[in-house]
C-alpha cells in the first residue's frame, strides 16, 4: 500500500485519500465567458511531470495540496492550502436578470 | 487435404508467403500527404480506409514502439454496442457490423467470435437503466434484451446469483457481444494498408509538431523532420501529451486500468459477463484462460505499474461472481493507459489547429470502435467534412456544454 504524507494527519494509507484534480486558477463564474468556464471545469494539462494537485484526506475531510510526478507516482511535497491561498476568495455577485431573460432561460 | 498439406510441406516457400509479412523498413520520405501518429489499431485502420476507399496512399503511420504494441495489446478485446445514448449506439453498432466482416476482408483470421455479453443488475435502479438501454438498442437495430434470473442461470450455470450479498435481479443480454484477437486486428489493417502503398514506420517517435499560420507544416521525429499535408493523432494513453506538441489542450485525464488473466481451464463460460456494481468483468478466451478487468485506478498516472489494492479488490469481486475461481492461478497481470473524458465519450474530428485531426479520449472503449473509427477518420481526412456519425464527438462539445453522457461506456464502473 502506498503511503501519502498528509500535512494534517501524517503518513497514512493511500486508500484514505481522494484525488481532487489539478490545481488551477478559477475564473469568476459570474463574469467569465462560457469558454473560460468550460476550460476551467473540463480541460486539464494532463502532462507527464510534476503536477500540483488537490488531494482530500477523506476520513478527516481535510483538503491539501500535493506536488506529484505523474510519471513515477512520486509525491515530492504535500502542504496546507494556506501556503497558496493567503486571502479569502470573494465572488462578485451575479448581475440581476431582467424578467424577459428569465423567461428565455 | 492431406495431399495439399504434403505438397506444402515439401514446398521450399512454405510457410513464408511472399506477401504475408509487412514490407521491410524503408527510409522516411521528406513529405507525406497524411501523417498518422500512432501505429495502433485506430492509426492503421485509418490508413487502411484512406487507401482503400479514398485512394490516398502517400500516408505514413509513425509508431514510437512497434505495431499494435500499446493499448491495442492491453485491452480486454470486448466488442459490443449496448450503449445508452443514441449517438453511442449508432456509432458502435456500425463498428460491430464491420468487425463481423473483417476476417474475410483481410483474408486473415482475427478470431472474431460472437459470444453475447451479459451485464448484471443488482439494484432496481440498474434494472431501470438496463430497460432504457434495451429500448435504445432495439430502436437502432441492435440485438439486446432484458432477461430474468432464470434465463441468466441457463446462460451461465456457474454464476453465483447472490455475489457479495447483492442478488442478481436481471441481466442486459447483448446478443451481438463478441471478442476478437486484438493484435490480429492491428496486423490485418497494417497488412492491408501497406499492400496498398501506405508506409508503416515503427520505432519512429514524434518529438515535435511544427505549425505555421495555424496549420501543421511538419512533424519532428527521432529520424528527422517530415513535412505533411495533414496529421491524424491516434495515440491512446498519450493524447494530452502529443496534442500539447501542437499547442492543443484537451478535456482528458489519463488513468491506468489494470487487467489480468488466469491459467487456462476447460471451456465453461460462453458469454462475456460483467457486473457494474461489483466493478468486474470476466470472459473466457478461446484458449481457456479467464481474462478479467475492473475499474480504473483511483487517481491519474502515466504508468503501467500494478497495485496490490486494485488486484485485491478486483479478485475479491471476481471470486464472488465465480467462487471456484479462488482455486485458479493468475498467469499475468498488466495495465493500460486510458484517456478518460468526463462524459465517457470519445473526442473525434477537428481540432483548433486546421489540418490536425483528433482521435482521442478513447478511455476504456477504444478497441471495440477500431473499424468504424478508422473508417470515419479516413472520411474526415479525405473529404475535410466531419461524418455525421462522429459529429456529436467533436472536442468543441465541451465548450458548448453539449456532452454525450455515455453511461454504458464501461462494463465495469459507474
Amino acid at each position: 500500500m502506498k503511503i501519502i504524507n498528509c500535512p494534517l494527519n501524517g503518513p497514512r494509507n493511500s486508500s484514505e485519500f481522494v484525488h481532487g484534480g489539478e490545481l488551477r486558477q478559477m475564473p469568476d463564474p459570474n463574469r467569465c465567458t462560457d469558454k473560460a468556464w468550460a476550460d476551467y471545469v473540463f480541460y486539464s494539462d494532463n502532462q507527464i511531470g510534476v503536477m500540483t494537485e488537490w488531494w482530500l484526506h477523506a476520513p478527516s475531510g481535510y483538503w491539501f495540496i500535493a506536488e506529484r510526478h505523474t510519471g513515477s507516482d512520486e509525491i515530492m511535497r504535500t502542504y496546507d492550502p494556506s501556503e497558496i491561498f493567503t486571502q479569502r476568495v470573494e465572488f462578485t455577485e451575479k448581475e440581476e436578470c431582467s424578467p424577459s431573460e428569465e423567461v428565455k432561460a | 487435404m492431406p495431399f495439399s498439406l504434403l505438397k506444402y510441406g515439401l514446398n521450399k516457400d512454405y510457410p513464408f508467403e511472399q506477401n504475408a509479412d509487412l514490407p521491410a523498413p524503408s527510409a522516411l520520405k521528406s513529405h507525406y500527404d497524411v501523417v498518422i501518429i500512432g501505429g495502433g489499431g485506430h492509426g492503421v485502420a485509418t490508413a487502411y480506409y484512406l487507401a482503400k476507399y479514398h485512394g490516398i496512399t502517400n500516408v505514413a503511420v509513425l509508431e514510437k514502439g512497434y505495431l499494435g504494441g500499446g493499448n491495442t495489446a492491453r485491452n480486454t478485446a470486448v466488442i459490443r454496442s449496448n450503449y445508452l445514448t443514441s449517438e453511442g449506439v449508432k456509432f458502435y453498432s456500425e463498428s460491430v457490423k464491420l468487425f463481423q466482416g473483417l476476417s474475410n476482408e483481410f483474408d486473415f483470421n482475427i478470431m472474431y467470435s460472437r459470444r453475447g455479453q451479459l451485464t448484471l443488475a443488482h439494484s432496481d435502479a440498474a434494472v431501470r437503466g438496463f430497460r432504457q438501454r434495451t429500448e435504445v438498442n432495439k430502436h437502432f437495430g441492435g440485438k439486446t434484451e432484458l432477461i430474468d434470473p432464470q434465463q441468466i442461470r441457463e446462460l451461465v450455470p456457474t454464476l453465483n446469483m447472490n455475489p457479495a450479498d447483492q442478488p442478481v435481479l436481471a441481466g442486459l443480454w447483448h446478443i451481438d457481444g463478441a471478442t476478437a484477437r486484438h493484435d490480429a486486428v492491428a496486423w490485418g489493417y497494417a497488412k492491408g494498408a501497406t499492400q496498398r502503398g501506405v508506409e508503416l514506420h515503427q520505432l519512429t517517435e514524434v518529438t515535435g509538431i511544427n505549425t505555421e499560420n495555424g496549420k501543421v507544416s511538419s512533424v519532428e521525429t527521432n529520424r528527422g523532420k517530415v513535412n505533411c499535408g495533414c496529421v491524424v493523432q491516434a495515440v491512446a494513453g498519450m493524447s494530452s501529451v502529443v496534442a500539447a506538441m501542437a499547442g492543443i489542450r484537451m478535456p482528458i485525464t489519463t488513468y491506468p486500468l489494470q487487467a489480468m488473466v488466469t491459467q487456462p481451464v476447460k471451456p465453461f463460460l460462453d458469454p462475456l459477463v460483467s457486473s457494474p456494481a461489483l466493478h468486474c468483468y470476466v470472459q473466457q478466451t478461446g484458449r481457456g484462460e479467464l481474462v478479467f478487468g475492473g475499474g480504473s485506478d483511483p487517481y491519474p498516472l502515466y504508468g503501467t505499474r500494478s497495485t496490490m489494492d486494485l488486484k485485491e479488490s478486483l479478485l475479491a469481486h471476481a471470486v464472488e461472481l465465480f467462487p471456484f475461481m479462488a482455486n485458479m492461478r493468475l498467469m499475468r497481470q498488466w495495465a493500460g493507459l486510458t484517456d478518460m473524458t468526463s462524459d465517457y465519450s470519445p473526442i473525434m474530428g477537428l481540432s483548433p489547429v486546421e489540418n490536425y485531426y483528433l482521435d482521442a479520449g478513447w478511455g476504456t472503449w477504444g478497441f471495440k470502435s477500431t473499424p468504424i473509427c478508422g473508417k470515419t477518420m479516413a472520411e474526415l481526412v479525405a473529404t475535410g467534412k466531419v461524418p455525421e456519425l462522429i459529429e456529436p464527438f467533436a472536442m468543441s462539445r465541451f465548450d458548448t456544454f453539449r456532452q454525450v453522457n455515455e453511461m454504458g461506456a464501461t462494463a465495469a464502473s459507474h
